[in-house]
């Protein structure tokens, strides 16, 4: 028969702490070595850097660069660091690049089970909220240098809004009202978005913001990547308005950089 | 100590299975039926927030008749082993014949249990196909299974009906169905098998876009194909 005890509870990350702690690698506090005796040179997990998000007038622009770094190398070019998480909200991660995409799809699986359970949409303020929790059962890891710091943004349906999240190491959350970036090059990035930002910007010029503030953080920052313009690869930009998600097409990315870089 | 009486097995599940059919008879229908771009899913309920159609999983759809304290158990629960194995390995291999099997044999249980009352639902699990899967393989077939409340499930083609009328509503539906039908089209042909089932009943129940709930599998949308269709919609669909 199938076990029927935790009928009620919409929060899948509880159900697979209890039934599945395999499943929870790195996301689970239990797992801490007090004493690590590992030597720092021979552990080099993959770290993803510079994400950032703008609020604009009709929602909020959320992107990342696709570069993740294995100590001073390359680890890999094409990482993804923003991931759609229900219609209005989307999360972006900078760290330690293995529990960082593990935190973004539990996220997205938590967000979308809470929504066939209830019948209704987790709101935005729910969706902040949760996070913390998913930080703080990081923090084992976290003491050991293994940080995922997430950012998350998303259209408030109810407000009619942008909004943006940052959070520290212990699952502290703060809102931006404006714009944020975090990972190694966070702060280049913000830098740039400080000098051009203006409230209530249009899309175009939100966009044209990201992208420059990527570049500059690129620029300054060796761990994040530039655009490639040889194997084609640019960062990933998604826009959260009312009408849902939408991921800004390559085509429009490219043609924003080569525009940028010709001003240069 | 007294010495029970004997009841023979076949008696048991006699007992049990007209148990069963007294309580399903009452209950409103669902039916499930292929259109051009997927699965259509209509049930007589007035209700705006208790349903009898929900979304299990990326590609599934679930539907169930009968006692809602009773299916909506199996509807979360349902929900959880599908995330489960999504999570462990990939969200393809979630399918609709798994989900039958976890299902099946948990009606089957509880049905054969000497101390239990056997589940007084039937339920509909379907799944759309895969469009783009290669020709050769069996994947891009839609799927319909109806599993009955002792756990027996058969495998359905092209529609399928659980409910008390299910039998009069699956006769007009074999005279009137046909092939890639329009969703406005697909979803006439069931409302109007309905009005003609509730013209022979006692009590009227009529037959409007308040009154029925409406969902649907469709091939157009992206990755999570369930949809909800609000009356509004219901409206203009049957105008």
């Amino acid at each position: 028969m199938l076990d029927l005890s935790d009928y009620g509870t919409s929060d899948f990350f509880q159900i697979l702490k209890r039934r599945h702690p395999e499943l929870l690698t790195t996301l689970n506090s239990s797992d801490v070595v007090p004493n690590p005796q590992v030597p720092e040179s021979s552990f080099r997990p993959y770290e993803g850097t510079t994400v950032l998000a703008v609020v604009y007038d009709a929602g909020v622009v959320i992107a990342g660069d696709r570069q993740a770094t294995e100590g001073y190398q390359v680890g890999e070019r094409r990482i993804q660091k923003v991931y759609p998480v229900d219609r209005h909200s989307a999360i972006a991660v900078a760290g330690a690049a293995g529990p960082c995409i593990e935190m973004a799809k539990l996220f997205q699986v938590e967000v979308e089970f809470y929504e066939k359970t209830e019948g209704v949409n987790l709101s935005l303020e729910g969706q902040a909220n949760f996070l913390s929790h998913l930080v703080r059962a990081n923090l084992g890891l976290a003491m050991q240098g293994l940080i995922v710091l997430p950012l998350f943004a998303g259209y408030d349906v109810k407000r009619q809004r942008g909004r943006i999240f940052k959070y520290d190491a212990i699952g502290g959350r703060y809102e931006e009202g404006d714009y944020y970036a975090i990972g190694s090059g966070g702060k280049d990035a913000r830098a740039t978005i400080k000098k051009r930002y203006t409230p209530e910007i249009n899309r175009q010029d939100a966009l044209e913001i990201v992208v420059e503030a990527l570049w500059d953080a690129a620029d300054e920052d060796i761990a994040t990547g530039g655009p490639d313009l040889i194997r084609n690869i640019f960062p990933i930009l998604y826009t959260l308005t009312e009408d849902g998600v939408t991921e800004v097409p390559e085509a429009t990315v490219e043609a924003l950089y080569r525009e940028f870089i010709a001003q240069l | 100590m007294s010495t029970p009486y004997y009841v023979s097995p076949e008696q048991i599940r006699q007992d049990k299975e007209d148990f069963v059919r007294r309580g399903i008879a009452q209950a409103k229908e669902v039916v499930v039926l292929e259109y051009k771009d997927g699965l259509l899913m209509v049930a007589e309920n007035p209700r705006k927030t208790t349903f009898k159609i929900s979304e299990i999983y990326d590609r599934i759809a679930f539907a169930a008749a009968g006692r809602i304290a009773e299916y909506e158990i199996l509807r979360t629960v349902g929900i959880r082993e599908a995330e489960i194995k999504g999570f462990r390995y990939y969200r393809e291999d979630v399918t609709a014949k798994w989900l039958t099997n976890l299902y099946s044999q948990h009606m089957g249980a509880v049905a054969q249990a000497w101390d239990a009352k056997p589940l007084e639902i039937e339920l509909l699990v379907c799944e759309l196909g895969v469009e783009d899967a290669p020709d050769n393989s069996t994947l891009q077939n839609n799927r319909i299974y109806h599993i009955a409340f002792d756990g027996i499930y058969s495998e359905e083609e092209k529609y399928a009906v659980i409910g008390g009328r299910a039998t009069a509503i699956t006769e007009i539906l074999q005279q009137h169905y046909t092939d890639n039908l329009e969703l406005s089209a697909a979803l006439k042909l069931v409302t109007d098998t309905f009005r003609t089932v509730e013209a022979d009943a006692e009590d009227d129940y009529e037959i409007t876009p308040q009154t029925v709930e409406v969902a649907c599998l469709e091939q157009t949308i992206e990755r999570r194909k369930f949809r909800r269709l609000s009356t509004q919609e219901v409206t203009t669909l049957l105008a």
